[in-house]
């Protein structure tokens, strides 16, 4: 029954599965295994972060496609959510039209983005979602009276979701959890089905599969459509979350490079690596500093180390950890841990 | 003595292998035909030689020295010039540029060798009618010249030409001919795949015919042309015959 | 005789462009200032995306990472003209002249040195593979940007212009500012060199030749991996000195520069055609000039201007103003 829940998509991997089963109990008791606001953050956080990035995998990973657009569509669904709720006043009948009006642009863009590739070749298509999302962002900021602009916008949630409810906190955390748990395996229903493995064939060589007969255009148009549509619905969950939505909390290009750094850290075409790679990532970002301190507090006076090793320079060696990862990781995580299991079954 | 030695190569390209183990020898001062249909192996075989796709397995060698897995640049630098199939004309660049760029010892036109542009004109007229214009806008008939010219603008030991004739007017063919006539003269050896074969009939003193990846025939050129049956098998058709 | 007329479109476009905003801006005065404001704009970033599309276009290789130069010689040129604190606030044009060129040497020097370690170590093992070459060119960038972070720390920093090229030369109702026309000086001896050098020696040759048939320059013997590393790090130098015109222009730096300058350059390329030169020359010019026009008459649209552009230059040209014809 697992195999059928999990599209038959097993994790392959006996250290792979443990991992995976104890980031699923843990997220799922994490209200109540690790108290404070802090640690719960950080889960929901979590939890958002593995809907983003499988869903970036599914374009970046099952079809081959990079493109920097992604945040626009997380942004849009965090705005969607934000705006409604500002505007309409806070309610499920403002999260439900923002929701789908985030959604029907999303999908449009997408649309739109995935049409434009017919006329130009990949590189090209790279860089123009790089200034589209760019733009988007620019655009987010200037629209000040709409999104609040650089501040963003801070709104309340419908009743059962908000602090004041006694419950709200928990219900809120589940609904995440729930979300992404659901949408996740549909994720893996889809790149598992006949079209996920057009996918794979159009990644691994688009020239053969347009002369088998399968349009390509239409599969990688689809493809983008789906991964925006699942993006849009994580970044309207981190609007609920947050009750917050700015442009740096969605549509820096930090947040693209976060995703980026997950993807190949966890494993490109894995679905898995999403998740485990989210978990890893968001969870350094946040602990890590903290040993960063304590190390940098170790060597303080050491000219060049002391200054290397700061909390804040993390990102550097996520950055260096990054570069060996596409070397000599380049199935990630998740690869390296399948491909012991077949060295050891030589 | 042998200017050009293959043994036992094999090339693949990916998942296909191609060359399945090519013997293949050149003797040096003679025009040598690379003769078979379409999809044999010929220009496979001459980018082997050139480095462009390695070899798998085998051993080529030039002028003794074995060749095979160096880097393309040092295999041209040890006296070899390739004519490919596609002719590879910069288009962008002026037939003038292609010229300089292709003799190794010059670095801009006043320091081409004259006398031997002199021959080149002489053979290829048109080049010196267009030499300041762009390659690209040569007809196909005036790149096959102009690629041949680049390959014999400086001395070189060994020539790889693919199928220079391929849709050229008969005049023009003649050229060729002429050209690699004088390169003979010249010691130069010649590696010539050609499917014209009054062309190869007219230049060809060793013959190597080659299917499915495999040299299946070698040996003189006048012996070939002499035996029709032979023809038969191996091409498929008669030397008699106009292509 | 000569075949074949150089294709002169695109540059009517430019001019077309200069032609239509005058009667749109109104003031002849004002046209002016923003013209070469836009100019000075554009070249600086000409200066900046030259060295990517030839690297595009002769090796193939998609840098995501060029940014990194463009800071790393915008942050050596504070610390260069801070430490020549003097000569930057003395009277003397030649002295202020002296401590920007000595900055520009030394963002040069590393930024090309830079860009050296770059090719070694991050983009040679990954020839031919465009997925990883876009994702490890970005963590180099990424890299790159925390360790200028870590060196000069994580603030603007003032790169202030040195005294007397301060204000503008004023005529009539015309104010042009004096540091732009350095810029246009210094970008117009770029693209000239640059010009010089492709089509003049035998190494441009190669390098144009090699843009279009990689394979058949190396079959006429000519090492073109080393020709590669040269062409990558001049681009990276130029990036650097790109980077010191563009701080000098803003009057500050953040590490935050060269992700910032990458969407524009890219635009820029894209525009133009990957590996011409020409045309990188031409759509640098047209955002800048794009960029100032549309800031003076409808600000809102400005931050958009550039995607326009590259659109409707696409569905007119989809390969870019300049394409190269490869094989």
């Amino acid at each position: 029954m697992i195999a059928r829940l999990l599209s038959h998509d097993l994790p392959r991997n006996r250290w792979l599965a443990a991992a995976l089963l104890l980031i699923v109990v843990g997220l799922a008791v994490a209200p109540f295994a690790f108290p404070g606001s802090k640690a719960l953050g950080v889960a929901a956080k979590m939890l958002v972060f593995i809907l983003l990035v499988a869903s970036y995998d599914l374009l970046l990973g099952y079809t081959g496609i990079v493109s920097f657009a992604h945040t626009m569509f997380f942004g849009l669904g965090a705005y969607g959510v934000a705006i409604a709720s500002t505007q309409m006043g806070a309610g499920w009948p403002a999260v439900a039209l923002g929701l789908a009006a985030a959604l029907a642009v999303s999908l449009a863009l997408a649309l739109v983005i995935g049409l434009f590739s017919l006329r130009v070749k990949a590189i090209f298509f790279a860089m123009i979602t790089l200034a589209v999302a760019a733009a988007f962002q620019t655009l987010a900021s200037q629209l000040s009276d709409f999104t609040g602009g650089e501040d963003g916008l801070t709104f309340k949630n419908p009743e059962w979701l908000s602090p004041a409810f006694e419950y709200g906190r928990l219900l809120s955390y589940y609904l995440l959890f729930v979300a992404v748990l659901v949408l996740f395996l549909l994720l893996l229903r889809i790149v598992n089905s006949p079209f996920g493995r057009v996918l794979q064939a159009i990644r691994e060589n688009d020239f053969r599969a347009e002369a088998i007969g399968f349009r390509t255009v239409v599969y990688r148009t689809l493809s983008n459509v789906l991964s925006a549509g699942f993006a849009c619905i994580a970044g309207a969950l981190l609007a609920l979350w947050l009750r917050y939505t700015g442009p740096d909390t969605t549509l820096s290009f930090e947040v693209m490079l976060d995703i980026l750094l997950i993807v190949v850290i966890g494993g490109m075409g894995t679905m898995y690596g999403a998740v485990v790679g989210a978990v890893l990532f968001v969870f350094a970002q946040n602990y890590l500093q903290d040993g960063l301190k304590l190390a940098a507090g170790a060597l303080d006076g050491v000219p060049v180390l002391s200054a290397l090793l700061t909390p804040d320079r993390w990102l550097l060696w996520l950055g260096v950890l990054f570069v060996l990862s596409v070397y000599h990781f380049p199935t990630g995580v998740v690869g390296r841990l399948r491909a012991l299991r077949q060295k050891a079954a030589r | 003595m042998n200017v050009l030695e293959l043994e036992a190569v094999q090339t693949h390209i990916g998942a296909y292998h191609i060359l399945h183990g090519v013997d293949l020898a050149v003797p040096e001062g003679e025009v040598t035909m690379l003769l078979g249909r379409n999809g044999a192996g010929k220009t496979t075989t001459l980018r082997t030689i050139m480095g462009l796709w390695a070899a798998s397995a085998g051993r080529v060698s030039f002028k003794g020295q074995p060749i095979q897995g160096r880097p393309t640049p040092e295999i041209a630098q040890a006296g070899i010039a390739y004519v490919p199939e596609s002719m590879g004309i910069f288009g962008d660049l002026t037939v003038q540029e292609n010229i300089v760029l292709a003799a190794r010892n010059a670095r801009r036109a006043s320091e081409l060798d004259s006398a031997r542009l002199d021959w080149i004109f002489g053979l290829f007229p048109a080049l010196k009618k267009f030499w300041l214009a762009p390659a690209g806008k040569l007809s196909g008939g005036q790149k096959q010249m102009l690629a041949v010219a680049r390959a014999i603008v400086e001395p070189r030991a060994l020539l790889l030409i693919d199928e220079p004739s391929k849709g050229l007017a008969p005049s023009i063919i003649n050229n060729l001919v002429s050209c690699f006539r004088e390169l003979k003269k010249q010691q130069t050896t010649i590696l010539l795949v050609e499917q014209n074969f009054m062309m190869a009939k007219a230049l060809g003193d060793s013959v190597a015919v080659m299917d499915n990846g495999r040299v299946v025939h070698s040996g003189r050129m006048a012996e070939l042309a002499a035996d029709e049956g032979l023809q038969q098998r191996l091409l498929g058709l008669s030397l008699g015959a106009h292509q | 005789m000569k075949l074949g007329a150089f294709d002169w479109r695109p540059l009517i476009l430019l001019v077309g462009l200069m032609l239509l905003a005058l009667p749109l801006v109104g003031a002849p005065s004002t046209w002016l200032t923003l013209t070469v404001a836009g100019l000075a704009m554009g070249l600086i970033v000409f200066v900046i995306a030259s060295g990517l599309t030839l690297v595009f276009g002769l090796m193939d290789v998609l840098n995501f990472g060029h940014g990194v130069f463009i800071a790393m010689g915008a942050f050596v040129a504070t610390s260069v003209m801070g430490g020549m604190g003097a000569w930057v606030a003395s009277p003397s044009l030649l002295l202020n002249l002296g401590a920007i060129f000595a900055a520009m040497l030394a963002a040069m020097a590393v930024a090309g040195g830079i860009g050296w370690a770059f090719e070694r170590v991050i983009v040679r093992p990954v020839y031919g593979q465009h997925l990883k070459q876009i994702l490890i060119t970005m963590g180099g960038m990424i890299v790159g940007e925390e360790v200028i972070k870590v060196i000069w720390g994580p603030l603007q920093i003032p790169l202030p212009l040195p005294e007397a090229l301060r204000g503008s030369f004023v005529f009539g109702d015309t104010a042009i500012e004096k540091y732009r026309v350095l810029a246009v000086i210094i970008g117009l001896l770029v693209f000239g060199a640059l010009l010089w050098t492709l089509n003049r020696t035998k190494v441009g040759l190669l390098v144009r030749a090699g843009v279009q048939d990689r394979e058949m320059v190396e079959s006429l013997g000519y090492r073109i991996r080393r020709l590669f590393v040269g062409v990558f790090v001049t681009g990276s130098a130029l990036a650097g000195l790109g980077g010191v015109m563009w701080g000098l222009y803003q009057q500050s730096v953040t590490p935050q520069i060269g992700a910032q300058v990458n969407v524009l350059i890219f635009i820029v390329i894209i525009i133009g055609g990957l590996g011409s030169t020409l045309g990188c020359f031409v759509g640098a010019l047209l955002v800048g000039l794009m960029a100032n026009y549309t800031g003076f008459l409808a600000p809102k649209v400005a931050l958009f201007s550039n995607i326009g552009l590259m659109v409707a230059v696409l569905l007119w040209r989809p390969q870019g103003l300049y394409p190269v014809t490869n094989r």
